[in-house]
């Protein structure tokens, strides 16, 4: 089998499912007040620091949570109410065009329900944030902004946004911002300090920590209305039990991930660049989608075109090979839609639906890119000949 | 059922009890079975609602873990917008032009045997099986069920032999009772989920309430047909369908004291016609888009509606279309509807009903 989808999760590390469970066997609640409760609170509170050490953030920042989308709703609807309250004139929720849904569906929910006023900041053709673009929509009227969400890197292509530049503007209205890093943490950099953000978004399984566990990186005195009501564990943000294993698990995964980022990040770009050029020798009238390689894009992701063909034809012949790789935008259906992020970035219909996003990980391995080279050619004659019947122009 | 062992087949899995146990025969032939799941709305419900069963998450969901339980490979096809065009458009507009469509034959014409067919060929298939409860011989003869109650040979009757070429139905010689035992001896979740018998775009299966929704008010008069006497007043003669009789909300009783029934659809001077029974009783129709592989009059049994009887009768083609003299008359029938011609429980061909006579 051939794994090109780490984007969608990555396997869990051997440090992380030892802490995983070793935290089960024995598990008491880390709010107990007995021998047993506080043991795992140290676990949980050297997990924090822990956390909060690769991130560049200070322990009382972490915020625990049910993983990445329940961080983002929680930034996001949590400053709109907060903001709103202080201020009711603050409406305005700038968000780029190219985010997660856990943010941009949250955001249309605030606007379709909470009176929210939802305004997308446009990108480029490489699905870049322009900070012109998001200081020409704050200054329209700096007092209505409510808060400011963009994301640290693409789900989808990969494109590294200028978060530091973006959260300065924010700080220069003193609006508050919010960055989605799931995808960029433990591929690239992310320190909440340098990148000044006021609040920030990590997932413990995209980086080899199980699913079900994340974080809200919040800046002290930052007011933040919560959602989650009860025993108030998270700086009372966030109620709930902790989740003491997945908790000790996620701050074992990101010491292994950032321990071996400088190493993996130059060894997944040669891997992800010798893909690209393969895939592109392969099928010459394939577009790779986003930022160039270099700084500007995650090392992991290649999001490319396959003019004349259906991403879902793609997807279930390379499955049929062994290859497993994704659309970059699947629907609880599993319907492949044309993806907001590429039509964002200007890439007509037709051309956003013949999209793959191959995502490269820990373990991935140049046999990995040998299996996908080996069969992409005959894959995309197939899909080109189906794609043909839908009434898609073949390019190829 | 004709098929060689071996092939690559793609099983149509709607969510139901039908398909999934066609797919796991297709499995146990020996075939190299892959699942696919139709998306066909748009906007799926999320869960079930009244008697539709193919078109929801929920069913999406049941089809998977049917595939899963299969051990086969399973995608979703978004099939939304072809639908949209070449079902549910030509539905409305078959309303709009007084006519009474039959949107299940539209469905495997042009979807389920057309662009999905035409899909997984490309692709690398060899033929497309779904649940269908009909047989097809090795030599492309296409037959009713051994089910009788539960036979969908109507809904196929219009299909090209190229299309029924790389089709595969494993349940025609099972009745549903024996499909459902089966599943549930498989394990298969869906063992017991009840039939589906509404139209799967229509909510609620209100055809009226959502017909009147597409095309808005078109009043128009309801006239008696003997005396040429206006007795009432509609709302959009789309609404109603030759053969109806309830809900004319007509104010006076007929001369001969008998209940009148809607005889005629005119949608472009909105007349709705009533008249006596008797007055739907049809002894001739001429059928169009058809498929008629015969010379000659045919001496036949035409069938007029999924679930009705049959009637004797003479088919003659003429050019496209063909002529066809009912040996009893047919009650209640209308243009837009399928006609499909049966020799015993064999398929001799059909098409749409584009006019019919006393």
């Amino acid at each position: 089998m051939t794994y090109l989808d780490h984007a969608a999760t990555t396997p869990m590390r051997p440090e992380a499912v030892e802490a995983f469970t070793a935290a089960l066997t024995g598990a008491r609640n880390a709010s107990s007040l007995h021998a047993g409760g506080r043991r795992a609170r140290r676990l949980v509170e050297e997990s924090r620091e822990s956390l909060a050490e690769v991130l560049g953030a200070r322990p009382s920042d972490v915020i625990f949570t049910g993983g990445g989308t329940e961080s983002d709703n929680l930034a996001v609807k949590g400053l709109f109410w907060s903001r709103r309250a202080a201020d009711p004139q603050r409406r305005r929720v700038l968000v780029s065009a190219v985010e997660h849904p856990a943010v941009l569906d949250t955001a249309s929910w605030l606007a379709g329900q909470q009176g929210a006023v939802l305004e997308k900041i446009p990108v480029d053709g490489t699905g870049l944030v322009h900070p012109e673009a998001l200081r020409a929509a704050v200054q329209a009227d700096p007092s209505s902004v409510a808060l400011i969400s963009v994301m640290w890197a693409n789900s989808e292509v990969g494109t590294i946004q200028p978060v530091a530049e973006l959260a300065s503007i924010a700080h220069n209205y003193g609006i508050p911002f919010h960055t989605d890093a799931v995808q960029a943490f433990g591929q690239v950099e992310t320190s909440f300090a340098a990148s000044a953000a006021d609040a920030l978004t990590i997932s413990a399984h995209k980086i080899g920590g199980p699913v079900g566990v994340g974080a809200l990186l919040l800046r002290r005195g930052l007011e933040l209305e919560p959602h989650l009501h009860g025993g108030g564990q998270e700086r009372d943000v966030r109620s709930g039990t902790l989740n003491t294993p997945g908790v000790a698990a996620f701050a074992a995964a990101a010491r292994v991930a950032t321990a071996e980022l400088p190493a993996e990040r130059l060894r997944l770009t040669d891997l992800r660049d010798d893909l690209v050029r393969r895939v592109l020798a392969e099928v010459p009238g394939a577009v790779l989608n986003g930022a160039p390689s270099g700084a500007g894009r995650l090392p992991g992701n290649a999001h490319l075109t396959f003019p004349g063909c259906e991403g879902d034809s793609l997807l279930m012949l390379l499955d049929a090979h062994g290859v497993e790789c994704s659309t970059g935008s699947a629907c609880s259906a599993g319907i492949a839609r044309p993806s907001h992020v590429l039509l964002a970035m200007g890439v007509e219909e037709a051309h956003a639906r013949g999209s793959l996003r191959f995502s490269l990980g820990h373990g991935s391995v140049a046999a990995d890119v040998d299996a996908l080279v080996a069969v992409i050619g005959q894959v995309v004659e197939r899909a080109g000949r189906a794609g043909e019947l839908a009434g898609l122009t073949s390019r190829i | 059922m004709g098929i060689v062992s071996g092939m690559k087949v793609l099983a149509a899995m709607s969510g139901g009890v039908d398909s999934a146990v066609a797919a796991a025969r297709a499995v146990d032939a020996g075939h190299d079975v892959t699942g696919v799941h139709l998306a066909l709305s748009r906007s799926p419900a999320s869960d079930r609602g009244g008697s539709r069963g193919c078109c929801t998450l929920e069913d999406a969901r049941d089809a998977r873990r049917a595939a899963d339980v299969l051990g086969i490979p399973f995608y979703v096809w978004d099939l939304a917008d072809r639908f949209e065009a070449e079902v549910i458009d030509q539905f409305v507009a078959d309303y709009a032009a007084g006519r009474t469509p039959n949107p299940c034959v539209q469905c495997n014409e042009r979807i389920k045997f057309s662009a999905v067919l035409d899909k997984a060929l490309a692709l690398g298939f060899d033929a497309v099986v779904t649940g269908h409860h009909a047989r097809l011989d090795p030599d492309g003869t296409l037959r009713r069920s051994v089910d009788l109650a539960k036979d969908q040979s109507y809904v196929l009757g219009t299909l090209r032999p190229d299309q029924l070429a790389a089709a595969r139905f494993p349940l025609g010689d099972s009745t549903k009772a024996q499909v459902r035992e089966e599943a549930a001896r498989r394990g298969l979740g869906v063992a017991d989920k009840p039939d589906s018998h509404d139209i799967c775009f229509v909510a609620a299966g209100d055809t009226g309430a959502w017909l009147r929704d597409r095309l808005g008010p078109r009043p128009g008069p309801i006239v008696d047909s003997e005396t040429g006497e206006t007795l009432g007043e509609h709302d959009g003669a789309y609404a109603f369908t030759v053969g109806q009789r309830r809900g004319l909300r007509l104010g006076h009783p007929a001369p001969d004291g008998r209940p009148r029934y809607v005889l005629e659809v005119s949608p472009v001077t909105s007349t709705v016609t009533v008249g006596p029974a008797r007055a739907l009783d049809m002894r001739s129709l001429v059928a169009e888009r058809i498929v008629w592989p015969h010379e000659g009059p045919v001496s036949c049994v035409a069938q007029v509606r999924a679930h009705g009887g049959v009637v004797p009768a003479v088919v003659r083609a003429r050019g496209e279309e063909l002529d066809v003299q009912l040996v009893e008359p047919v009650r209640g029938t209308a243009a837009g509807q399928a006609v499909v011609f049966y020799d015993g429980d064999r398929v001799l061909g059909g098409g749409r009903i584009r006019s019919l006579a006393a």
